[in-house]
């Protein structure tokens, strides 16, 4: 009790998961549960001509086979977008139906065409290879820039040339003229390619609908049960919001791919509807891999100007961002509000202008993956400063420092007003680059390096400088961006009887550990055991409201609104300590799990208060009875977490093979409440960082099909391909929430990704290699130092 | 077809008609109910489905509960004795080697056979013993320390190899 902010408190939460008592969705059985597997499309692009269902449905054990077309004529709606960007020209966004089946056209592999319901799911399974589909095989295009020319195939008719909106932002003309007049620009075109995130556990979605009470119950993999909650009911389904129930309990991972509200949930609850019977339905990996939104998938030109001290002068991005063949819920969001307006960076550009053209194709949908955007901006950023330094002849650390903002807390100073909208809530960016040299040991790395080459090892260091936007996010803000959801956080702090503390949060942990930190922060304010406080999440029934995890918010935004229901108790509190005390309630102060009268040696304590407030027989007059609070904490501005990151790498001359031999980051994070818990959400982004630069990768071919669709062909980040990581942190305080925290979900997987790949062109610097495509395959990096050739233009 | 299997898991006796083609996985989760067993991958490449067998640590979804019929099965439910964590779970706590929590079971059991073989691993060796399991959270670094955990306290008990090894 006290002083528990800041410490490393091992984790409430690991009990149940080491001794194999999580309760995953999957885990759950209901009495009478059908099984249900879904058929997807065998093709990208097809026209169905027909479906014959007949022989699955008379296979035995088969309890139903619903279609597209069932769907369409049972008259509910598709699955909806969350937020709206138009075209520059002021047209709407396209946003084209996403049904639960499709009855007409499958527009990419994961398209579902038929549920099969029955006893087992080796019987659904098996019933379903009996569905005849006629298809219509269709010309298909999976990259975004090529699916904007003319004659492109189409994904939906009423989007021409696949345009979904395009949108600028920043000072074109002004970031023209600088370009124009700069000493020296350095240009990039690159793919920041699509990654597929593949959290551990795979979707699960149970449908529950009961007739006796007319009430549906959704258990299911989600980061943001309430949401989901809201738009199947409101959006796809057409039911009573207060007749649905969403419980998303133990989730194995979720790193974005779960946000979404997906075809699945809706249509598992749609079917339960139908025969009154639980359905459950879990992906296999494959049906993840192509049906769990992917991220990134961008391709980009990029123009960053210097002048002749090498100060940033000007900058400017053309993005093309693939989206897939429907827009997913946050998918218009993704390259616009949290790339575009990201690329101030650290640093103090004065133009910038970035122009993104938001693409159909016929591929799987494109979301927010961990970073969301914030990566494709600082991988933009710091892969076009290291190749300028490149070009430049200066130190690439050296280039960074001299084009920092200069430090300010956003208290005595103010916020830093960004070219592209932003205003930087506090920073101090110095410290962290030169504290991750320090740990590095960057000169003597450098005379290492030289005399590596001499002996023909080829060693390299590359940096990366980052910030990014998170606590998502202040409601007014995104609503006039375009966001149709708020994006506040609610939280109820109930003191029961016995001084025992009840917290219902609106975030969601799926690995964070909010049971533990939330405990912390609570138990701390009121001076109360650890083992006295308990966090509920994840259930619509408990949990009155909530916009659930993700954009590292849950403790700058949830644990806010937690923070708002302790004061409300510690005010309350003394009202009933006043009067037992028989104090002025301006005598009474709140420290240590009791309320005194100051100056004195009279105080009562948290428990007594509690129990008072329930048996109110000596209570103060007009004091309701109860110690139970609601919050809804809208915050007033994004938090900007932001660090320094430094890769070290040797490659392997003869077989192109990068080792990772160190990676070492200082990040700030603002305050921080369990340094464990921060550490490794750390280690693990900066995992799934690594992964992006040197092995995944989303391929698609020319038809559509997904050739990277399973563990076999996609290749993830083992044990073994990575260092043990050396981290520290520097604090800047969040001026704006009361834990002055800033978010560190994302941190690692943002600021790593251009690091390694920095350090990779680093260590090819005697085969004057400027660039290779992520992911950075031996292949690729061989090709590379292979002469008269360079990594971009051998892998087509 | 069914087939009558007989196995003993986590200690306890089972017979079962089993479908040939049942994974010993399935069997674990939807016949016996344990399940802390998961299913992350169907290719044989998560890890998340480890369980011993007969002293080995396999793939449950690569094996038929057929081919287990008269064997020894341990599952994550089964490590701890009376009420005590084993080294390995008391390590993944410890050392903040898990996150979401989903892959866990199928790394501790990995590394009790790891450990098995070989008591004293260096980090290195450690890393190379887990290439056949996924952590998509943990970035492995902290569960390498949980084994380093759990590798020094086991070896701590195991007061009578100490001994031999001395006398030999």
């Amino acid at each position: 009790m006290g002083n528990l902010i800041g410490q490393s408190v091992k984790r409430v939460e690991d009990q149940r998961f080491i001794t194999g008592k999580g309760n995953y969705t999957d885990d759950i059985v209901l009495p009478r549960m059908t099984y249900g597997y879904i058929l997807r499309g065998n093709m990208a692009h097809a026209k169905i001509n027909d479906i014959d269902v007949s022989a699955a449905k008379a296979h035995p054990g088969v309890v139903a086979v619903f279609t597209g077309k069932d769907i369409a004529d049972s008259g509910v709606n598709g699955i909806p977008c969350g937020w709206q960007v138009d075209f520059k020209n002021g047209d709407t966004m396209k946003e084209p139906a996403h049904p639960m089946l499709v009855a007409d056209k499958v527009r990419y592999m994961g398209d579902g065409v038929a549920i099969v319901i029955a006893e087992s799911k080796e019987i659904a399974k098996d019933a379903a290879e009996l569905i005849v589909v006629d298809y219509e095989e269709l010309d298909a295009v999976v990259n975004a820039k090529e699916a904007t020319q003319e004659g492109a195939p189409l994904v939906h008719d009423e989007a021409p040339l696949n345009k979904s909106f395009d949108w600028g932002l920043g000072d074109a003309e002004a970031t023209a003229e600088a370009l124009a007049n700069a000493h020296h620009v350095t240009t990039l075109e690159f793919t920041n390619q699509r990654l597929i995130p593949n959290a551990i556990e795979p979707r699960s979605a149970i449908g529950h609908y009961e007739v006796q009470n007319d009430r549906y119950t959704l258990y299911t993999t989600s980061q943001n049960p309430h949401l989901t909650r809201l738009l199947m009911s409101a959006f796809v389904l057409g039911i009573p919001e207060h007749k649905v129930r969403v419980v998303s309990p133990d989730v194995g991972g979720g790193f974005g791919s779960k946000i979404f509200h997906y075809a699945e949930e809706a249509l598992v609850t749609w079917c339960s509807k139908q025969l009154e019977r639980p359905v459950k339905w879990t992906a296999e990996r494959s049906e993840s891999f192509m049906t769990d939104a992917h991220g990134r998938d961008h391709v980009t030109k990029a123009e960053m100007g210097f002048d002749a001290d090498g100060k940033i002068v000007g900058l400017r991005a053309i993005t093309y961002a693939n989206l897939g063949a429907y827009l997913s819920t946050f998918a218009p969001a993704v390259p616009t509000y949290l790339h575009g307006t990201l690329l101030q960076g650290l640093y103090t550009t004065p133009a910038i202008y970035v122009d993104v053209t938001g693409v159909f194709t016929h591929t799987t949908p494109v979301d927010a993956y961990r970073g969301a955007g914030r990566p494709e901006a600082t991988y933009l950023l710091e892969r076009l400063l290291d190749l300028a330094a490149l070009e430049m002849k200066v130190d690439p650390a050296e280039l960074r420092l001299k084009n920092f903002i200069p430090p300010f807390d956003g208290v005595d100073e103010p916020g830093y007003q960004t070219q592209v909208a932003l205003q930087y809530d506090s920073g101090n960016y110095e410290p962290v680059l030169k504290r991750a040299m320090e740990m590095v040991g960057y000169e003597a790395f450098r005379e290492e390096q030289a005399k590596a080459r001499e002996e023909g090892r080829l060693l390299g260091i590359g940096f990366s400088t980052y910030i990014e936007a998170c606590g998502i996010a202040p409601s007014a803000v995104v609503g006039a961006l375009g966001a149709r959801a708020g994006l506040f956080e609610s939280a109820q702090v109930r003191v029961q009887p016995t001084g025992k503390v009840s917290v219902y949060s609106g975030s969601h942990s799926h690995g964070q550990g909010h049971e533990t930190t939330f405990a912390q922060v609570v138990a701390d304010k009121f001076g109360i055991p650890l083992e006295d406080v308990e966090i509920v999440h994840g259930d619509s029934e408990a949990v009155a409201f909530g916009m659930g995890t993700y954009g590292s918010r849950s403790l700058a935004v949830g644990g806010s609104a937690i923070v708002k229901s302790i004061d409300k108790v510690i005010e309350k509190g003394a009202k009933i300590a006043a009067h037992k005390l028989e104090a002025a309630i301006e005598d009474i102060e709140f420290a240590e799990g009791k309320w005194t009268v100051k100056g004195t040696d009279k105080s009562i304590a948290f428990g007594d208060v509690a129990l008072t407030a329930y048996v109110p027989h000596d209570y103060p007059e007009g004091v309701e009875p109860g110690l139970d609070f609601s919050s809804f904490y809208d915050p007033t501005n994004f938090t900007y977490p932001f660090g320094a990151h430094i890769a070290v790498v040797e490659v392997d001359r003869d077989t192109g093979k990068v080792e990772l031999k160190r990676f070492v980051a200082c990040d700030d994070v603002g305050n921080v409440i369990n340094p464990m818990i921060v550490d490794g959400q750390i280690h693990g982004g900066i995992a799934q960082g690594v992964g992006q630069a040197l092995f995944e990768g989303a391929i698609y071919d020319e038809s559509g099909q997904l050739l990277s669709g399973s563990y076999m062909d996609y290749t993830m980040p083992r044990a073994d391909d990575l260092p043990d990581f050396e981290v520290d942190r520097k604090v800047t305080p969040c001026p704006h929430n009361p834990l002055g925290v800033k978010g560190a979900g994302e941190a690692g997987t943002i600021g790593s990704t251009p690091a390694v790949v920095n350090a990779v062109i680093d260590a090819l610097a005697p085969f004057h290699v400027k660039d290779i495509d992520m992911p950075l395959t031996p292949e690729r990096v061989w090709r590379a130092m292979q002469p008269k050739t360079n990594g971009r233009e051998v892998h087509s | 077809m069914s087939v009558p299997i007989k196995v003993k898991v986590n200690g306890k006796e089972y017979s079962h008609s089993v479908e040939g083609r049942t994974l010993l996985v399935h069997y674990l989760r939807d016949e016996l109910r344990l399940t802390g067993t998961h299913v992350g991958c169907d290719t044989t490449s998560c890890g998340a489905c480890t369980v011993i067998v007969d002293g080995k640590a396999v793939k449950s979804c690569n094996v038929l509960a057929v081919q287990c019929d008269d064997a020894e099965v341990t599952t994550v439910e089964g490590l701890s004795e009376a009420g005590n964590l084993h080294p390995l779970q008391e390590g993944f706590k410890e050392e903040h080697g898990l996150q979401c929590g989903f892959c866990t079971p199928g790394m501790i059991m990995t590394a009790v056979e790891l450990l098995e073989r070989n008591p004293n691993p260096t980090d290195k060796e450690i890393r190379e013993g887990l290439e056949g399991n996924y952590c998509r959270c943990t970035g492995y670094h902290n569960i390498v320390k949980a084994i380093q955990f759990a590798a020094a306290k086991m070896r701590g008990q195991e007061q009578p190899l100490e001994k031999e090894v001395a006398h030999g």
